[in-house]
């Protein structure tokens, strides 16, 4: 079975649920970042195979570079945010941060 | 079967495997690096498809900046000094379901679509076609993209220094 189209979006689509899991149950706030960086790059596949098997010339590539500097500054902002955090609550786990709903 | 496609399957298979171990180890250190075999395997992915400076600027980006950066994160924000750092899980169970079933009917429906797939060459080399995209069509892009890496450096500076 020749690799087409639809090998490389289940890959991407598997990264992504695998980001979504990583997410949605890790308490600590530095893995739920990894689970975001998981996802941005199943979408940055999905960008890429459909920039060389549609008819759309370079601009899957392209908008793939956006993205990757998107990642970049989102993770300096929320490993900074994270950095407040653990000064202020000596941990970092995202269930155990809620003063806001006391 | 072709050579690219066990090239293809190698490299999904590190892909996807290494992506599992990130989200179900419990050591956030070894997660870290089972994160960089992830990262090297999407590398490879864009390779395949003809995408070399995409696949060099995740590799030096990805792996030389957010890397590091999350693994620096890892150090300040737990004691160190204790050897094995433990992160907690919470409800996996109906979390496992639910991306289960997700996984699932997005999958069929990428299997059921025809796909209408152009024929076109593989690209021998994108670099000097994405620079002058990125500095004709795309420049307004380009330059707010660098603010936005500006605000997002002094930002973390700050934030990171009160």
């Amino acid at each position: 079975m020749e690799v087409t189209l639809t090998h490389f979006l289940i890959v991407s689509t598997i990264l992504f649920c695998l980001g979504i899991y990583g997410i949605v149950t890790r308490k600590n706030a530095v893995m739920v970042l990894m689970g975001i960086e998981l996802i941005l790059n199943a979408s940055n596949i999905n960008f890429v195979a459909f920039s060389r098997f549609g008819n759309f010339g370079l601009q899957g590539q392209l908008i793939a570079l956006f993205v990757i500097v998107l990642a970049a500054a989102e993770a300096a902002v929320a490993l900074a945010i994270v950095l407040n955090v653990y000064k202020t609550f000596v941990n970092v786990n995202v269930d155990e941060i809620d003063s806001l709903r006391d | 079967m072709e050579i690219y496609d066990i090239i293809f399957y190698l490299f999904a298979a590190i892909t996807l495997l290494s992506a599992f171990f990130v989200v179900t180890s419990r050591n956030i250190v070894h997660a870290a690096f089972y994160l960089l075999f992830t990262f090297f395997g999407v590398t490879g992915i864009y390779v395949l498809l003809g995408a070399d400076f995409v696949a060099i600027v995740q590799l030096i980006v990805y792996v030389g900046g957010i890397l590091i950066l999350l693994i620096f994160g890892v150090m300040i924000t737990n004691k160190i000094t204790q050897v094995d750092i433990k992160t907690g899980t919470v409800h996996t169970l109906p979390a496992a379901i639910g991306v289960g079933l997700f996984t699932g009917i997005v999958g069929a429906v990428i299997l059921n679509t025809e796909w209408r797939i152009v024929d076109s060459p593989m690209p021998v080399a994108t670099l000097s076609t994405l620079g002058e995209m990125l500095l004709t069509e795309y420049v307004l892009i380009f330059e707010l993209l660098g603010i936005l890496l500006l605000v997002a450096l002094i930002g973390a500076a700050s934030m990171a220094r009160k």
